[in-house]
């Protein structure tokens, strides 16, 4: 049986009178890759922010191998291995492709005084240039982040969130605004990075034919609760699912 | 002649003239040059603090009159020059930490508005406590430093001396902006929420940040003090920090050459527009009025935008000629 790598357990998160994430608890397993859905403002993204400590829950737990991480913040949660991706893109558009991956991997490298009198690229470049092939980004990894397209973006966004090889990836509607071909790209890119190098994912995603390809369980959410889990299979044919999506 | 030529040469033409020129200016002359080398010093460090790493601050004057009082009350008490300048460095630099910690919690105009009070502190410091700064009066009785037998007490002398700190000054923030912290900089001026969910910790660097831009600013400062030979607070009032303010925006915020070019603009151009006479300060405003509405990212921002449109023509131009190549076939 998989190992559980992180557990949520009854996360609750208000807005002054608003309930935005209602006592939601869910479990990642190792190598898993977890789609969470749900219709507009029902929480997703809430709950992404409380689980990385962009926000602290006002209820509940998140344990990560055991341990209790609740409310860490975002970058301590980044040096225990678990890295992210945002709903809108988030490069560094002055720095080229290959210095946003370095950047992304250089803070797990030493001390904050051990890479000041270290190597330029805190030895990272070799690592940089292999995720820039993974991603088929080579031929833009001198240009600026801030000139590439929205796709190419969405990819070096990806690539970045791999390049401290993170236990865990949480990626925000990683398919929003990406055309056909790139999805398709994306996609295989992912699914890539499950199966040749394990990584676990948590995919909190609109395009449903995207998680239900990708995803092998399902939580789903409607005004801030859990109102199933289950198997790509399973949620589609769940009644509460659908009554959700195409309401009553 | 390829580019990598073309700015080495011209490279080694400015280094020939910061050296040579001086020898045929007057005292005057070689004050301005020496002032442009410490006040370029200045605006080095809140290039790193404003344009690397994107956190305003309204204060690099009062760290120049940190730097500079410090020199001045310890050489005036006996003490040689190179200890008082590593104490003012120290201190500025401890200070410009502390100053960094409203910058967690506020952004923008309101960090603004705190450095710019935290300044006005500083300077009425300097006006009202006499028994420290000896207030409007001033101090003097302090001489220009020497080092291995070496004196710095001629006015040319001295300059060569604020040319050599001004290598070093710039040797260290090339180093600075190239290393990894350099890049961690730039993250936190881009994105900081996303630099945080990277691990870059954003809280040390923001604090690292403000405190080695005022350590630059305590440098220049402690070089100001024996350049003039007499301190007063006149000199470090909020107009120092909106002038150093304006030499890293002109010169171009977020680049390496940006603060000597600001600097340059700040103090040598007034100087050169002298010869109009009692209009020289308002051809000097109107000039750097139209300079910001016409270049908003600075001279060098320029510079970089057509360096830009050139390679996104010349990428047009491949792609065209590629396609052209495939309707033949």
């Amino acid at each position: 049986m998989t190992r559980t790598l992180m557990e949520v357990q009854g996360i609750r998160k208000k807005f002054g009178g608003i309930t935005a994430v209602d006592g939601v608890s869910f479990e990642v397993r190792e190598g898993e890759i977890l789609g969470i859905i749900g219709p507009n403002g029902c929480g997703k993204s809430t709950l992404f922010n409380c689980i990385l400590g962009q926000l602290p829950p006002t209820e509940g737990k998140v344990m990560l191998d055991g341990d209790d991480v609740t409310g860490l913040r975002p970058s301590a949660m980044n040096r225990r291995g678990v890295s992210r991706t945002f709903q809108l893109l988030q490069v560094f558009p002055q720095l080229s492709v290959r210095e946003n991956l370095v950047l992304a991997g250089q803070e797990h490298k030493g001390t904050m005084f051990t890479r000041l009198f270290g190597p330029r690229d805190a030895g990272l470049t070799p690592d940089a240039n292999q995720m820039i092939e993974f991603f088929r980004l080579g031929h833009l990894a001198e240009e600026k982040a801030g000139g590439l397209s929205y796709g190419q973006q969405k990819l070096l966004d990806a690539a970045m969130a791999f390049m401290a090889g993170p236990r865990m990836v949480l990626l925000d509607e990683p398919a929003g605004g990406v055309n056909l071909t790139m999805l398709g790209h994306l996609e295989e890119r992912l699914r890539a990075m499950n199966t040749e190098r394990g990584a676990t994912f948590v995919v909190i995603e609109h395009n449903m034919d995207f998680v239900m390809r990708l995803c092998t369980r399902v939580v789903v959410l409607a005004e801030g609760k859990k109102i199933a889990e289950g198997t790509p299979a399973e949620v589609r044919a769940n009644q509460a699912v659908i009554d959700a999506y195409l309401g009553h | 002649m390829s580019r990598s030529v073309l700015l080495k040469t011209f490279g080694v033409l400015i280094v020939g003239a910061l050296i040579f020129l001086p020898l045929t200016l007057n005292r005057y002359g070689i004050y301005i040059m020496s002032l442009w080398a410490i006040m370029t010093i200045a605006a080095m460090g809140l290039n790193l603090t404003l344009g690397y790493a994107g956190q305003v601050s309204l204060a690099q004057g009062a760290f120049v009159g940190l730097g500079a009082y410090t020199v001045a009350i310890m050489m005036s008490a006996g003490f040689g020059f190179w200890l008082p300048l590593l104490i003012a460095i120290v201190i500025t630099f401890a200070v410009g930490w502390l100053l960094g910690y409203p910058a967690l919690r506020v952004q923008h105009h309101y960090l603004a508005f705190v450095t710019l009070a935290f300044s006005t502190l500083v300077f009425l410091v300097f006006r009202n406590e006499e028994w420290l700064t000896k207030g409007i009066y001033g101090i003097m009785g302090f001489k220009r430093p020497s080092a291995f037998g070496v004196s710095f007490q001629k006015p040319i002398e001295f300059y060569y001396f604020t040319l050599g700190a001004l290598a070093l000054a710039s040797a260290f923030m090339a180093w600075l902006v190239r290393s990894p912290w350099g890049r961690a900089f730039v993250a936190l001026r881009e994105n900081p929420v996303r630099a945080l969910s990277l691990g870059v910790d954003t809280r040390r660097y923001t604090l690292m940040a403000f405190a080695i831009g005022s350590a630059m600013g305590g440098f220049s400062g402690a070089l100001y003090a024996p350049l003039v030979e007499f301190v007063d607070p006149t000199p470090f009032t909020l107009a120092l920090s909106l002038n150093l303010l304006m030499m890293v925006i002109v010169g171009g915020s977020g680049f390496f050459f940006g603060p000597f070019l600001g600097a340059a603009i700040g103090v040598l151009l007034p100087e050169w527009l002298r010869f109009a006479h009692g209009w020289y300060l308002t051809i000097y405003a109107l000039f750097v009025m139209i300079l910001l509405i016409k270049t908003p990212t600075g001279i060098l921002g320029i510079i970089e935008n057509m360096i830009a449109a050139r390679k996104t023509r010349a990428a047009s131009a491949a792609r065209a000629a590629a396609s052209a190549g495939l309707d033949k076939v």
